[in-house]
C-alpha cells in the first residue's frame, strides 16, 4: 500500500500532464491548473518542513555545543528576525526586511558571486594543461575564443573574432545539441519508466 | 508519396475530434513510436532476454567512492541537484541518492545530503530513511542527514562548501540539475581533496564539472544510472529501448537535412520536425 498509493498518484499525474499537453478543451485547462494549484500549496506547506529542519538541525547543535555552535545562534535569530519583520512589517518598501535583505543579504550573495571568477580561473587551469592531444585542443579552441571576444583580438588578426563565432555557433552549438537531444530522450524514458511504476528507486525502493 | 502524405494530414485533421491539439500531432506521434519501442524492450527485459548495456565509469566509481569514505571513517556528500521536485532531472539524483544510501546504510557509512528547496528535502528524507529500513538500519537515521539549507543558490552553496572544508567528506557526489552554483561547490570539493563524482543534463555546467570532478555522467547517462545501478531487467530494458529510439531519431534527421537541402518539399519536413 506504501508503494502502491505514490505510484497511483505519479501514474494519474503524469497521464493527466500528458493528455493537457496534447489536448485542447476548457474542462483541460481548468484541470491543469486545479492541479498545478495544488503543487503550489503542497510547496508552500513544504516550505515549513524546510525551516522545521533547519531549526531543528541548528537548535541540537547549540545544545550540544557542537562544532560552530555560536554561527548556528546567528543563523537561528537571522531566521527568526526576517521571518519575525517579514511578518509584522510585510516585504514591500521602507520595511526592516527590505532593509535586511537589501543590506545585508544581497551583498552577501554578490560576494559569494564574485568568488566564482576565482574557481574559474583555477578550475580553466586544471582543464587547460596541455597534457594530451585533447586538452591541447580544448586549450587552443579556448584561447582563440577568449582572444577573439575582446577588442585586442580584432587587433591582432582582423578575422579573430570571426573565428571565435565560428568555434561558438557551429562545433559548440553541435555538441550542445547532441547533449540535449540525449538528454530529453533520457528524461522522456525516465518519465515514462515513473508513469508506469516501474521506476521507484525515488521514493527509496529499488 | 509526399502528396499522399500531404492528403493523410489533411484528412486526419478532418478526422481528428476537436479535442486533440492537431499543432503537436508530430510529437504526439513521436511519443507513441517512443513509448511502444520501450514498452517492447521492457518486456523483453522481463522475459528474461540479455541486454547489453556499456558501462558507465562514473557510475562504476560510485560504490568505489562509498567504500573509500567507510575505509577513512568519513562521510559521503550528495547533493541531489539544486532544482526543485518538478524538474525530471531532481528525480533521477533522488533515484541515485536511493541506492548510494542503501550503500552507506550497509557500511554504516555516515551520509550528508543538504537541499536547496524544501520539497526534494522531505523526498529525500523519505528515500534515505526507505533505503536505512530496506537494510535494518532504522536508528542511524538522524536529522543532520538530509538537512535543508536555504532557498536561494548562493547561501546554499556557501553552507555547503563550509561543511565541505569542515567536514572534509571522503566523496562527493553531484547528481541532478545545476546552476551557477556548480563550480562554486565542485571546485571546494576539489581542493578538500574527495573523490568527485558529478552528472547533469544541463550542459553550461558540463564544462565546470569536467574540468572539477574526477568522473561525470553527460546528460542521458544521468537517467540511466538508476536503471544502471540497480540491474532491473525492466529498468535495463527501458535504456535499451531508448537507445534504439535514439538511431531511428538520428536517421529521421538525417533524411530531414538531406531533404531540406536537395529542396524536396522542405516546407512538408520543417513543419514536420516543428515543435509547438
Amino acid at each position: 500500500m506504501k508503494t502502491r498509493i505514490p505510484v497511483a498518484v505519479a501514474f494519474l499525474s503524469g497521464f493527466l500532464m500528458i493528455v493537457a499537453f496534447f489536448g485542447s478543451g476548457e474542462w483541460l485547462s481548468m484541470l491543469t491548473n486545479e492541479a498545478l494549484r495544488y503543487m503550489t500549496i503542497v510547496a508552500g506547506f513544504s516550505l515549513l518542513l524546510g525551516v522545521v529542519s533547519i531549526t531543528q538541525v541548528s537548535w541540537g547543535v547549540v545544545r550540544k555545543r557542537g562544532e560552530d555552535w555560536p554561527y548556528k545562534i546567528i543563523l537561528l535569530i537571522a531566521l527568526a528576525a526576517m521571518t519575525g519583520f517579514g511578518v509584522l512589517q510585510g516585504i514591500t518598501g521602507g520595511t526592516v526586511f527590505e532593509w535586511l535583505f537589501d543590506k545585508i543579504q544581497k551583498p552577501m550573495m554578490a560576494t559569494m558571486f564574485s568568488v566564482l571568477a576565482f574557481y574559474i580561473a583555477s578550475a580553466a587551469y586544471r582543464a587547460f594543461r596541455a597534457r594530451t592531444v585533447e586538452a591541447s585542443i580544448l586549450l587552443v579552441t579556448a584561447i582563440i575564443v577568449m582572444i577573439g571576444r575582446v577588442p585586442m583580438g580584432q587587433y591582432i588578426y582582423e578575422d579573430l573574432p570571426s573565428v571565435a563565432n565560428w568555434i561558438m555557433m557551429f562545433p559548440n552549438v553541435a555538441v550542445q545539441r547532441g547533449i540535449i537531444i540525449g538528454a530529453a530522450l533520457g528524461a522522456a524514458s525516465m518519465s515514462l519508466r515513473i508513469i508506469l511504476g516501474i521506476e521507484r528507486t525515488y521514493m527509496g525502493r529499488g | 508519396m509526399f502528396a499522399l502524405l500531404d492528403i493523410s494530414i489533411s484528412v486526419i485533421n478532418l478526422i481528428v475530434p476537436a479535442f486533440i491539439r492537431t499543432d503537436r500531432l508530430n510529437a504526439l506521434v513521436l511519443l507513441v513510436v517512443f513509448s511502444a519501442i520501450v514498452i517492447y524492450f521492457i518486456r523483453r527485459a522481463t522475459r528474461g532476454d540479455k541486454l547489453y548495456i556499456r558501462p558507465l565509469a562514473g557510475l562504476q566509481a560510485v560504490e568505489e567512492a562509498v567504500g573509500r569514505a567507510t575505509e577513512m571513517g568519513k562521510p559521503v556528500l550528495f547533493i541531489p541537484g539544486t532544482g526543485d521536485i518538478d524538474e525530471i532531472q531532481t528525480i533521477a539524483g533522488l533515484s541515485i541518492l536511493g541506492l548510494v544510501s542503501h550503500v552507506t546504510a550497509r557500511y554504516d557509512t555516515p551520509l550528508r545530503v543538504p537541499v536547496l528547496y524544501p520539497m526534494p528535502m522531505a523526498a529525500a528524507q523519505e528515500v534515505v530513511r526507505e533505503s536505512y529500513i530496506d537494510e535494518g538500519k532504522a536508528d542511524r537515521v538522524t536529522p543532520e542527514m538530509v538537512q535543508y539549507i536555504a532557498g536561494e543558490s548562493f547561501s546554499y552553496s556557501a553552507r555547503v562548501g563550509g561543511m565541505m572544508r569542515r567536514e572534509k567528506p571522503a566523496a562527493n557526489i553531484f547528481m541532478g540539475s545545476f546552476r551557477a552554483e556548480s563550480l562554486l561547490i565542485a571546485e571546494v570539493g576539489q581542493s578538500t581533496g574527495a573523490i568527485q563524482i558529478s552528472g547533469t543534463a544541463e550542459p553550461e555546467q558540463l564544462p565546470f564539472f569536467i574540468a572539477a570532478c574526477d568522473y561525470t555522467l553527460i546528460g542521458e547517462e544521468l537517467y540511466a544510472a538508476s536503471a544502471y545501478l540497480s540491474k532491473e531487467p525492466k529498468m535495463m530494458g527501458s535504456l535499451k529501448g531508448q537507445d534504439l529510439f535514439k538511431v531511428l531519431l538520428l536517421a529521421v534527421l538525417v533524411l530531414g537535412v538531406l531533404a531540406v537541402t536537395f529542396n524536396i518539399y522542405p516546407d512538408f519536413v520543417t513543419e514536420l520536425f516543428t515543435a509547438n
